[in-house]
């Protein structure tokens, strides 16, 4: 494990996507980036999701379709990515919600093809005549989040910037209202700017500086079956399921309740799934019926944070930029690390408009927000 | 105010609840059940025997090591020997207990920290024609031991298995098809292997041990030397020879350096067996309470120094193309360098990384390489290859393998088809409130639509919008 070193031009907390992907994009700057994480990268949600990667509503989504396709050249290691998303469904009105979805993204100039049964079935080999019909994106794609995280840590090491984990920042030492440094159990490191990238718990790091940084945290659980053979397109979402078949072959896919949760300081002591597992296969099984002799052969459950209208916040405050993509972090986080970095070293996003994901937007948010929408543990 | 799309409410009740749940059928699991029923309690006693031919064939859940004979297919058969081959099962059938056999227990889910959304705690089976939760106030798991799998050149041929997976095959299920077997290890659990095999009329070609010394008990020890069957000490496996049918031959590497080849169709490991706590280990929770572990599955670890020098004796051997992890065709390299599968590309920058650089930013966790190499990630659920990896980041951090975490067991703990893990029976409210992703319908408004009228018309479309 690396030494702590005494002091950083910018300490990132949390190496989860967000946070990895500002410190590279830092680091590409030629910045002095220390990311420092309670265990290991991309040990939350980050490397436990579905890897989709086709955030249409975003302001950052111009800027990661534009990455994603260069990533595995820019980031010097593999990350999986594939092109284009279908999304199957089974039932009439599900479908026509999702053709109507398919004609707003193409209105923004996303191009969404429908797909008729036959069409659907012609795509996705593993569905039978039970698919009443999709969408094609000819956008969006899907990546491996394991891979990729690693990928981002690597990429900014081999830059110059210096990943520490098991290094859990306490709290967040202050200075005339700027963040001067660090407390970690191994030292503090002092720093001229600071990134929050740490997820669930950056409401509890940020509180005692007065910011109140709006999230709560949820457990969300995803199957995965024995690889079944390969679909032309892997990124295959439906009936109430998103996910993908990894160019293994694995079908891995996740949807439906999710579990709020409290949050600690040191994070979730397990990350349990639930015999929601059942339902999850259910779908799996309806939406690929030629795949459901397939075994399961492992589940698993992330812990996202949210925030109370599910959209980022991305803002900056004195020396301070503050960063959470509310549970769909792993597509965006080219971008977001691109636009955590502006921040940082230009005060203001250069590629996209992002005012609306400030926290002023919170100013009235009632204290009880968590109750009103019954998200508490 | 409740979240609808929250899990709260939405798990049903187990179909069945009793008094006591047993898991396994062995001497420990029936001596449970049927003091649990002597009690008046109501007991359920599961054991997943006869396990499926299929998951015989993919090492679930022994080292089967493809030397069963074709009778494992024959369902019917298989249910006959293991009532032969376990008298005490009349016993709890006679006792009223209600008896399931060819029953696996794949998951088990309590309250905790991160889980809130259970009624009451269940346990999840499966047989072959469905799955289902039952209920209990007390749950005995009596599943026995697994094993300990560690490799060498030539050890994914046929003939290459555990001593669980033999003792199985040979006794429970009498379907072993091996004539003459050579033992790795020379403990009790070795030495003890020998002599059934022996007394089942299986030619024993030795016990190889990489220690100088026989590890058994001397009263053991030397029932095998009285049995005539020899002990290579201070031996190592360099190679093994194979043909159609697997395994023909051990290359025995000799203390002086010599290879003496060992005719034999059989290599059993026999180093140890682990405790079988993959329900407690995949729920997150330790036994105590209402859940008790008995038998083997409370036993104790095994000795992981022994383990740590017969994988440091074999590493040394191995050439750096053996194989790891069988499901997924990882090598020692592609462990060591910490290589992607070969479908990915292997760029400069990935080429540079190691086990060892990655263990200079750790301490590295066994997920780690699991996510990077795939080691552990396929249908033996990591059986064969949990402790091999383990053994390598020990070795390449420079530390004993006691500190090395244990890479994380997941539920399902046995594969299950999804069509059988599949509740077709699900509560009305998981249906209602089912959502693709959290159901927050501010989340998918389109940013240029955010604070225009547009967003009311884009909210009211409803919060099922991830793509």
């Amino acid at each position: 494990m690396g030494d702590l070193p005494a002091s950083a031009s910018v300490v990132v907390i949390g190496a989860g996507v967000t946070g990895l992907s500002a410190g590279w994009w830092l680091a590409q700057s030629g910045i002095d980036v220390v990311v420092i994480d309670k265990g290991i990268v991309g040990w939350e949600a980050s490397g436990r999701n579905g890897g989709g990667c086709s955030h249409y509503q975003s302001p950052l989504f111009a800027e990661e379709q534009r990455l994603w396709p260069q990533m595995d050249e820019l980031l010097g290691y593999p990350t999986e990515y594939v092109r284009e998303r279908i999304i199957i469904q089974r039932d009439h009105a599900l479908l026509d919600h999702y053709l109507a979805v398919g004609r707003m993204c193409t209105a923004m100039g996303y191009r969404v093809d429908p797909l008729d049964s036959a069409h659907a079935q012609a795509l996705v080999p593993l569905t039978d005549e039970s698919c009443l019909g999709g969408i094609h994106l000819r956008f969006g794609g899907h990546a491996n989040p394991q891979r990729t995280v690693q990928a981002y840590a690597w990429a900014l090491q081999d830059l110059g910037g210096r990943v520490l984990q098991h290094t859990p920042a306490l709290a967040i030492e202050t200075a005339g209202g700027r963040a001067a440094a660090v407390q970690t159990p191994r030292g503090r490191i002092a720093c001229d700017a600071l990134v929050v990238a740490a997820g669930p718990q950056a409401g509890l790091l940020l509180a005692p500086l007065g910011i109140d940084f709006p999230v709560t945290a949820a457990r969300a659980e995803m199957i995965v079956t024995e690889p079944a053979p390969q679909m032309p397109i892997g990124g295959v979402d439906g009936n109430g399921l998103y996910g993908r078949q990894t160019l293994r072959g694995n079908l891995v896919f996740g949807g439906g309740p999710h579990e709020w949760i409290a949050t600690t300081a040191t994070g979730p002591a397990a990350r349990p799934t639930s015999p929601l597992v059942r339902s999850l296969a259910r779908r799996v099984a309806e939406m690929f019926p030629r795949a459901a002799h397939l075994n399961v052969i492992r589940s698993w459950a992330g812990i996202v944070e949210n925030t109370p209208d599910g959209r980022p916040i991305l803002d900056r405050c004195e020396n301070i930029t503050m960063a959470t993509m509310s549970g769909v972090g792993f597509g965006l986080s080219p971008a977001s690390g691109h636009a955590v970095r502006d921040l940082v070293v230009d005060g203001a996003c250069s590629f996209a408009e992002i005012s609306k994901l400030g926290l002023a937007r919170f100013a009235g948010l009632a204290p009880d927000w968590r109750e009103q929408r019954g998200w508490q543990a | 105010m409740r979240d609808r799309h929250a899990l709260d409410g939405k798990i049903a009740p187990a179909e069945a609840h009793y008094g006591t749940v047993v898991v396994g059928a062995g001497d420990a699991g029936i001596a449970a059940a049927l003091a649990a029923a002597g009690a008046g309690d109501t007991v359920l006693l599961v054991d997943e025997n006869p396990v499926p031919g299929g998951l015989i064939g993919s090492d679930v859940p022994q080292f089967f090591g493809g030397r069963m004979t074709a009778a494992v297919q024959n369902a019917g058969r298989m249910v006959e020997q293991v009532f032969a081959s376990n008298p005490a099962l009349a016993a709890a059938f006679g006792a009223g207990i209600d008896v399931r056999l060819g029953t696996a227990a794949w998951g088990l889910y309590a309250n905790g920290p991160a889980l809130q959304a259970m009624p009451h705690a269940q346990l999840g089976l499966a047989d072959t024609t469905r799955a289902w939760m039952v209920g209990f106030d007390r749950l005995v798991l009596a599943t026995g031991a697994r094993d300990l799998v560690l490799g060498f050149a030539g050890w994914d041929a046929p003939g290459v298995m555990g001593a669980q997976g033999l003792h199985a095959l040979l006794v429970r299920y009498d379907a072993l098809a091996s004539r003459r077997v050579l033992i790795l290890g020379s403990g009790g659990l070795a030495c003890e292997t020998a002599l059934l095999a022996q007394a089942r009329g299986l030619d024993v070609a030795g016990l190889v041990e990489v220690m100088d010394t026989v590890q058994a008990p001397a009263e053991l020890a030397r029932r095998v030397a009285a049995a005539g069957i020899p002990a290579y000490l201070g031996h190592s496996i360099a190679a093994t020879r194979s043909g159609i049918d697997g395994i023909a031959a051990a290359i025995l590497r000799s203390p002086a350096g010599a290879d003496v080849a060992i005719a034999c169709d059989t290599i059993c490991l026999a180093l140890g067996a682990i405790p079988a706590t993959e329900l407690l280990e995949a729920a997150g929770i330790a036994a105590g309470g209402a859940i008790t572990l008995a038998g083997d599955a409370a036993g104790p670890a095994p000795d992981l120094a022994y383990v740590a020098a017969w994988s440091q004796a074999l590493g040394r051997l191995a050439p750096a193309d053996t194989i790891v992890c069988q499901c997924e065709a990882v090598s020692r390299a592609d462990v060591l360098d910490v290589r992607p599968p070969h479908y990915l590309a292997r760029p400069p920058a990935l080429a540079a990384r190691t086990l060892a650089t990655l263990a200079g930013d750790g301490p590295a966790h066994p997920d780690q390489i699991k996510r990077l190499t795939r080691a552990g990630m396929g249908a033996c659920q990591g059986r064969r290859c949990r402790t091999q990896v383990a053994c390598l980041l020990a070795e390449a951090q420079g530390v004993p393998i006691e500190q090395v975490p244990v890479a994380t067991l997941r539920a399902p703990v046995r594969p299950v088809p999804l069509h059988l893990l599949a509740d077709w029976q699900e509560t009305a409210a998981m249906a209602e409130g089912w959502d693709v992703w959290f159901g927050i319908p501010t989340q998918w408004t389109p940013y240029a639509d955010i604070g225009t009228p547009r967003e009311a018309e884009i909210v009211a479309n409803g919060g099922n919008m991830h793509v």
